[in-house]
């Protein structure tokens, strides 16, 4: 059983590291974990889980204003765009962050195609992410279910 | 007020200090309520500056106010701004993503005691308590 809790630790280990080291998550993310207690075992998931879906309604809302070809109102995008940066970079989410700076200013430049290439990519980026942090939890989970801890991550 | 040794956050609860969060953004809500909590600061959440205003006209008070710069209905200048010309003496840190100068600026004089960069942290959290003087830190 040691053995195996061993093996999953390093393997959750390898993984986090990973996620930071190809730009997924940043030090938000630290700092979200470090307030994640007994009391409250699982307040990183419900609050990327709240983000997730805060996702889903912006990037919506974002789509529709584009649809209206000839009379987009590129404020009413960019509004969406300003709430999912401070969304993104509240739980650490850095890609997704990094799009939408990109995003923001195709919104102010009033750029159709930059916005729409930007839609697609935010789309597929917040995606990718929430898979790659659903393979971290499930990890977390197959650690405690072999009778081990979850270890502390050093990032630096 | 003292830094406990088994832990690097500190708990404030002996203090008895109470906080608003003011913020549109739940996700920011849950982290700010979070932080609060995790340091022993009973707090409660509204979600924009008019709120922040009525929860004050029923007669409710708070040593400490985490103003968010934009939020609808009414933002958190204006917010501030009110809440000073009605009296309220609690200390209001602005903790914004507007970095911009002249924004923090117009915020600072609505009536601030303090101001941070969002996304908070612990730390920046500490700041703003030391800052205002609910927090010692001891070595």
């Amino acid at each position: 059983m040691d053995a195996l809790v061993a093996q999953l630790q390093m393997q959750f280990r390898d993984y986090t590291i990973s996620l930071y080291q190809q730009g997924f998550l940043d030090d938000q993310f630290t700092e979200l974990k470090k307030l994640q207690d007994d009391a409250s075992p699982d307040f990183v998931a419900e609050v990327l889980s709240l983000f997730f879906e805060d996702c889903v309604k912006l990037i919506g809302n974002m789509a529709r204003a584009l649809d209206q070809k000839g009379t987009v109102d590129f404020n009413q995008v960019g509004a969406s765009v300003h709430q999912l940066k401070g969304s993104s970079s509240s739980v650490g989410a850095k890609r997704v962050k990094g799009l939408c700076v990109s995003f923001k200013e195709f919104c102010e430049a009033k750029n159709y195609e930059g916005c729409v290439r930007c839609l697609q990519q935010v789309d597929i980026e917040y995606k990718t992410l929430q898979t790659k942090l659903q393979d971290m939890f499930n990890l977390e989970k197959q650690i405690i279910e072999a009778g081990g801890r979850v270890p502390q991550v050093d990032i630096n | 007020m003292t830094r406990d040794k088994d832990d690097e956050v500190p708990n404030l609860a002996e203090s008895k200090l109470t906080a608003l969060v003011v913020d549109d953004n739940f996700i920011n809500q849950s982290i700010h309520h979070k932080l609060l909590d995790r340091l022993g600061i009973t707090n409660d959440v509204v979600c924009n500056g008019k709120e922040a205003v009525d929860v004050h006209c029923s007669g409710r008070n708070y040593d400490l106010i985490l103003m968010d710069m934009d939020m609808p209905i009414m933002n958190g200048i204006q917010a501030t701004r009110r809440l000073r010309e009605m009296g309220i003496e609690s200390k209001i840190a602005g903790v914004t993503t507007r970095a911009n100068e002249v924004e923090r600026q117009e915020f600072m004089e609505a009536g601030l005691n303090d101001f941070q960069e969002k996304p908070l942290t612990i730390s920046k959290l500490l700041s703003i308590l030391t800052n205002l003087n609910f927090y010692v830190q001891t070595s």
